[in-house]
């Protein structure tokens, strides 16, 4: 899908798809208002300072940040891989899914297992892949992609997933919600049981201790990382955390700027294999170290504040933009506001394109975000690149010539102004495409019947009373 | 006290009863008001496209125009957040040009923003008694102004009732450039603002201290036929001031 296509994919979806619009809209404003209250109840404005600080400084020595971590999962059991790409990550896979003679794996959420094409390489190689968290089984049921970085299947409505269920699970067409959770609790409990590979990946990963975090309510994770007999996890390099302590405040912060929970239902704090003497647990914990365009983002003073993220979804819930349409057309893993600058900074500005345009930068996002990204800034930054690099039609920039020659000369200002006025229907004339873009949806633009300028000379001697 | 006027290129052109409103309240509050002849436009349009070059040649033009004032008003959140937060940032490491752009963003408000906290007035009057409205809040005047009390304040003193609205402070999709470059999205925005607008509380007007937002609104009300008036604040806190309606 090509990011480019987004204006159409939208405008299709609105118009052709009305109830995607409304399960997104409902969906996204309902975690907004339980954030809204989760950060009433708490410091949440000295955590979140705290929160891109404790960011910046991991991200200002990221390198020594990790090969800490390498040298404390390595001390800990867990083999550790670094990968720059999908390349590397499949091999990596690959290589597991041969020695263990994988043929099952389940799959906790995870947004970097999309941003890499895991399920499609483990398919490839004939492995059973199931996602286990409940949103992402469903639109794994579905064959889509997600549309919400916490909350997936956002855009589905219950009588969709009702449908969907009775198809595939034998369901009742009339079953209630908590019929189909019981539902795909008891397709996945045999997939667990059985899976060699357990795939996740992670919210956190502190370098002090190696400990790998996980986050979540369904507990689905839980399994997915402990009954497998191989556990791998996938870590943007960017999720590391420089010390244990800093959990206490990123994993309330991450909760209520999520779901407006004070904190996940689980937490799993993972800090290597199953050891002599344990019962539980898997045999080999993998930490596959996941670059993919993060080093190129960080050497972009410009851009690198976009690595704070810590994937919470709350621009998303926030962003009047998002929520017309969810993720789906954008065509990015990442979608929203988040997705906005994140595609710019690891895909570049011109396969990006147009999605920072995306925005009426009303910074609704940089209002809520727990690490406080400045996503307006950073759009205005993409926004000025693409005008820079000629990504813009020739058009516009000659459009925008001629308004900055008439807005320095008030004289030529004040003759389009008169001129406007000559032609009174030149704002609804269907002929421009500018006024056609308009008019499609508005009524059509009619100035006042003399423009202040001429009024003030009028009134400029008038006095009070 | 020597304040200017920038009646920003909307509300000259689209809303100039607003300019007026904005003189003659200005006046009534013993305040000497110019409108420096030389104003256009602020620019925001080209600087929110990317195109900085091209906003900082305007820029620099608004920087002249408004040179020796002592404050700089706006009937606009958008255009007095590109003059106040972004001026600035388009010119940082740019020396003289960069203290002319701080020094202007130093003395340019919003006009209830002015009203309320440089001039410290929060009643102009009785003249909204027993009126109704509903209040949309422009982003830019309330996420990057932090004009958020002051309309509400002034209204509601002036005996005016503001109609509860679940999205009023939500982006009503305008946008600027946006508006015409994603229509269809810009449009859905707009639909979910007007769905949630209390209509059953028989407000008089939709009134906000943007005119884009305003004329977004308008035209797509009128498109649906559901059209309800739509009001610049300039003019409703005239009347406030005034009693005449």
């Amino acid at each position: 899908m090509a990011l480019r296509d987004y204006p159409r994919r939208a405008a299709e979806l609105i118009e052709q798809r009305p109830e995607v619009r409304e399960s997104v809209t409902r969906a996204a404003l309902h975690f907004d208002r339980n954030r809204a209250r989760a950060y009433a109840e708490a410091p949440a404005e000295a955590w979140r300072t705290y929160a891109k600080g404790v960011k910046d400084h991991l991200l200002s020595r990221l390198a020594d940040y990790l090969e800490a971590a390498e040298a404390r999962l390595t001390e800990n059991g867990v083999r550790v891989h670094w990968a720059e790409g999908p390349e590397d990550v499949h091999r990596v896979l690959g290589e597991i899914v041969r020695a263990h003679g994988v043929r099952r794996a389940v799959k906790a959420k995870s947004m970097l297992s999309e941003e890499l094409g895991v399920n499609a390489f483990l398919e490839a190689q004939g492995v059973e892949v199931y996602e286990t968290d409940l949103g992402e089984f469903i639109i794994q049921l579905a064959g889509e992609p997600p549309s919400h970085i916490v909350g997936p299947a956002i855009h589905k409505s219950l009588a969709e997933i009702r449908r969907l269920f009775a198809e595939r699970l034998g369901t009742p067409p009339d079953a209630s919600p908590e019929a189909l959770a019981a539902a795909a609790r008891a397709f996945l409990r045999e997939k667990f049981l059985t899976a060699e590979l357990g795939i996740s990946g992670a919210n956190f990963l502190v370098a002090e201790t190696g400990t790998v975090v996980l986050v979540e309510n369904e507990g689905n994770i839980r399994l997915s990382t402990s009954l497998p007999r191989v556990h791998v996890a996938l870590v943007g390099i960017e999720k590391l955390l420089p010390r244990f302590e800093d959990l206490a405040v990123f994993l309330q912060l991450l909760a209520r700027a999520a779901t407006g929970q004070p904190i996940g239902t689980f937490v799993s704090l993972i800090d290597g294999p199953r050891r002599e003497g344990e019962t539980d647990g898997p045999e080999e914990v993998h930490v596959v170290l996941v670059d993919n365009g993060r080093t190129a983002a960080l050497a972009d003073l410009e851009a690198s504040e976009v690595l704070r993220c810590i994937r919470c979804g709350a621009c998303l819930n926030a962003c009047p933009v998002y929520r017309q349409t969810g993720g789906h057309p954008f065509g990015f893993v990442y979608s929203g506001p988040i997705g906005e600058v994140l595609a710019p900074a690891l895909l570049g500005p011109g396969e990006a394109y147009p999605l920072y345009h995306a925005s009426t930068l009303c910074g609704a996002c940089a209002e809520v975000c727990p690490v406080k990204i400045p996503i307006p800034k950073l759009l205005l930054t993409w926004r000025h690149r693409a005008a820079e690099e000629g990504l813009l039609l020739p058009m516009e920039k000659a459009m925008v010539r001629a308004y900055a020659e008439a807005v320095v000369r008030p004289r030529a200002y004040r003759l389009a102004s008169k001129a406007m006025r000559a032609f009174p229907g030149a704002l609804e004339s269907e002929r421009l495409p500018l006024v056609r873009a308009w008019t499609r949806l508005r009524s059509g633009l009619r100035p006042s019947p003399r423009p202040f300028h001429e009024l003030w000379e009028e009134i400029k001697d008038e006095r009070e009373g | 006290m020597r304040v200017a006027l920038f009646a920003t290129c909307l509300v000259d052109q689209f809303f100039a009863q607003a300019g007026v409103a904005t003189v003659r309240l200005l006046r009534s509050l013993g305040v000497e008001v110019d409108f420096p002849r030389g104003q256009t436009c602020c620019g925001q349009p080209a600087f929110n496209a990317g195109h900085w070059d091209e906003a900082r040649r305007m820029a620099r033009h608004t920087m002249g125009v408004f040179e020796g004032y002592d404050y700089v008003v706006l009937p606009s959140g958008s255009c007095g957040s590109m003059l106040r937060v972004h001026y600035p940032e388009l010119f940082v490491g740019r020396g003289a040009d960069y203290r002319r752009a701080v020094s202007l963003a130093e003395r340019t408000f919003e006009l209830s923003q002015f009203l309320v906290r440089v001039l410290g007035v929060e009643k102009l009057g009785d003249g909204l008694t027993g009126r109704r409205f509903a209040y949309h809040h422009g982003c830019h005047a309330l996420r990057e102004l932090g004009v958020e009390e002051e309309p509400e304040l002034l209204l509601q003193n002036a005996g005016a009732e503001l109609v509860p609205w679940e999205a009023d402070r939500e982006c009503c999709g305008f946008g600027g450039v946006f508006s015409v470059k994603m229509p269809v999205v810009s449009v859905a925005m707009a639909d979910r603002k007007l769905d949630t607008l209390p209509r059953q509380a028989e407000p008089e007007a939709l009134v906000s201290t943007d005119a884009g937002c305003l004329l977004h609104l308008a035209g797509r009300m009128k498109r649906r036929g559901d059209a309800l008036p739509v009001r610049h604040l300039a003019e409703v806190l005239w009347e406030a001031r005034s009693g005449a309606s």
